[in-house]
């Protein structure tokens, strides 16, 4: 969690280097610094993380570190060398890599650095191609593009361990994907929400927002079996106006079971449904591991319910008439999320989480503004700044009780509850500062940019 | 729509109570094949309204020997978990509707997907 909370914030790529001395779990976090260093942690704890991880780019087992090559080669004379060993003997194959952060080295300069390791006691031989074991040296110039040091302002040697997720980010990319809308999430998000709610094989997922999949995408590359609900017949059909550039209508392949097929987990797909998540359709069970979701914050999608007319409806288009949602009242933020919270009391397994997206006014953000669930105890709270006075906050929560008959009233008379209720006013606010004519959005995406 | 599926949903049509399980019509019934995963199945299981099942599977003409009853042993009898893994995930509904078994309300599924948004009047 910690690490997840920072790399939003960081928005970036992360070197692991871990030890495994036998403190209790620390870690050391610059904000700064493209680097973590934990620990407490064994191998196969690292090699869990990664397997999972979208944030961070490499894991190493640290074996020395220093600000010069001398507090370099001190800290790693004093490695224990029964450490060392097993990876060094007669008989094994390594290499040595050198990265280099916020600088480029001419390849002359990257073979001086290796050879300068030379007094550690490697037994083995080189191989280029296959080597058993990996070593790096990786050398910090600091974060300012604008102010590259002559010398690293920190040096670490480590064992590499393994590389994360992040290939992920590129390979289910919305760019290339089928089937995509105006607020699909991007792939890298949707896999740290799944990681949020820690989502494993054979679990079963929910969306209740589904859109056009992104989330159950992420959660069927782990193993999980998804379905969703949305209050658009045209979304969950595939049909209606494409998101794309130079594209006027969806084709027939558009659709979410058809994004799961696109990355080989049709299997996982369970069903997708057109539904009003403020109306439950299902029977009162604990049903689902996790709920994974983004609910609309009434901008670039409108929030709505089924419900008498208050509202003038948009006009339909008129290819798809008969499948217009006999919807026009407007779902207010702060219902939304009370309906979502005590849906995710009702039909969460105890210890399933629910992942969700709060939109929030900045100005007038306090922790207290996020929802509250007695049956429910918050995780964490991650911010991404979407403007100047909007950002999102993705949450997550952990059923930890079931809930009783009175719990569904209780929680209303709690104070936490009403401060959102300003936040139905989100709309407005996130437009006091545009065009209010531009009030419903028509974005088509440039698939160019992410 | 699975079977799977089916098992969890139930009507909300304003002032039912016996709303479960939904009727199946189906005019048109696919099945196709699904990789077999025994954990899933277990995992399931415990989860599922047993007799609603068998009864959804029968009324669609694939019912294919499923017990009435579940036998406390099933994580050991992959015979039966194959035959419910065919029940619940690879038997669709492609065309056909769900009906309140009280209100007789029906919920259209068009091309696989159901549609259960009640109308205003309904609300």
């Amino acid at each position: 969690m910690l690490i997840s909370h920072d790399l939003i914030v960081l928005g970036g790529k992360m070197c692991i280097v871990y030890s495994s001395n036998p403190h209790t779990h620390s870690a050391s976090v610059s904000l700064q610094s493209p680097f973590v260093c934990l620990d407490g942690l064994s191998e196969e704890d690292v090699r869990w993380v990664m397997a999972r991880s979208v944030c961070a780019k490499s894991a190493f087992e640290l074996w020395g570190h220093g600000r010069t090559c001398a507090e370099l080669q001190t800290s790693l004379s004093s490695y224990p060398s029964e450490n060392m060993g097993p990876f060094m003997h007669k008989g094994s194959t390594y290499k040595i890599n050198v990265y280099t952060f916020n600088k480029t080295l001419l390849f002359a300069d990257r073979i001086k650095k290796i050879d300068a390791l030379e007094f550690l006691p490697f037994e083995g031989s080189v191989s280029l191609k296959s080597p058993e074991h990996i070593f790096c040296l990786l050398e910090d110039y600091g974060t300012d593009p604008n102010n590259i040091p002559e010398h690293p302002d920190y040096m670490y040697f480590g064992r590499w361990i393994a590389d994360g997720q992040r290939e992920l980010i590129r390979s289910h990319s919305v760019k290339n994907r089928h089937f995509i809308g105006n607020t699909s999430m991007d792939a890298g998000l949707s896999f740290i929400m799944a990681n949020h709610a820690k989502v494993h094989e054979n679990h079963l997922v929910f969306d209740p927002f589904v859109g056009t999949g992104s989330l159950l995408v992420a959660c069927s590359h782990f193993g999980a079996y998804v379905c969703g609900t949305d209050i658009d017949y045209n979304t969950i059909h595939g049909k209606g106006r494409s998101s794309r550039k130079n594209h006027m209508w969806r084709g027939p392949d558009e659709n979410i079971r058809a994004n799961l097929r696109q990355y080989g987990t049709e299997r996982m797909y369970v069903d997708v449904m057109v539904s009003d998540a403020s109306k439950s359709v299902w029977r009162k069970a604990a049903l689902f591991d996790a709920i994974i979701t983004d609910p609309p914050y009434g901008i670039r999608e409108s929030t709505r319910r089924t419900g008498s007319h208050k509202d003038i409806t948009k006009p339909l288009d008129v290819m798809y008439v008969e499948s217009h949602v006999p919807v026009s009242q407007a779902y207010h933020l702060s219902d939304i999320f009370t309906d979502l919270l005590n849906f995710s009391a009702e039909h969460l397994v105890i210890g399933g989480r629910l992942v969700y997206w709060l939109p929030v006014y900045r100005p007038e953000y306090c922790d207290e503004v996020v929802p509250l669930h007695p049956c429910l105890r918050l995780i964490s709270n991650c911010e991404q700044t979407l403007s100047s006075h909007t950002s999102r906050r993705l949450i997550t929560m952990e059923k930890i009780k079931d809930p009783e008959e009175l719990d569904s009233l209780a929680h209303l008379s709690d104070p936490r509850f009403s401060p959102y209720q300003g936040h139905n006013a989100f709309r407005q606010k996130y437009f006091s500062g545009l065009n209010k004519k531009s009030s419903k959005e028509d974005i088509k995406v440039d698939i160019n940019g992410e | 729509m699975k079977l799977l599926t089916h098992n969890m949903l139930t009507s909300h049509v304003k002032g039912v109570t016996k709303g479960y399980p939904l009727l199946i019509k189906a005019t048109e019934v696919k099945v196709n094949e699904v990789e077999f995963n025994p954990q899933f199945v277990c995992r399931m299981i415990p989860k599922l309204e047993w007799s609603a099942l068998v009864k959804a599977a029968d009324d669609l003409g694939h019912r294919q020997d499923l017990p009435a009853e579940l036998e406390p042993d099933y994580e050991k009898n992959e015979d039966l978990l194959k035959k419910v893994h065919r029940a619940l995930l690879e038997v669709e509904v492609v065309e056909g509707s769900l009906q309140c078994p009280e209100s007789g309300r029906e919920f259209p599924i068009s091309k696989g997907i159901p549609n259960m948004l009640l109308n205003e009047d309904e609300v």
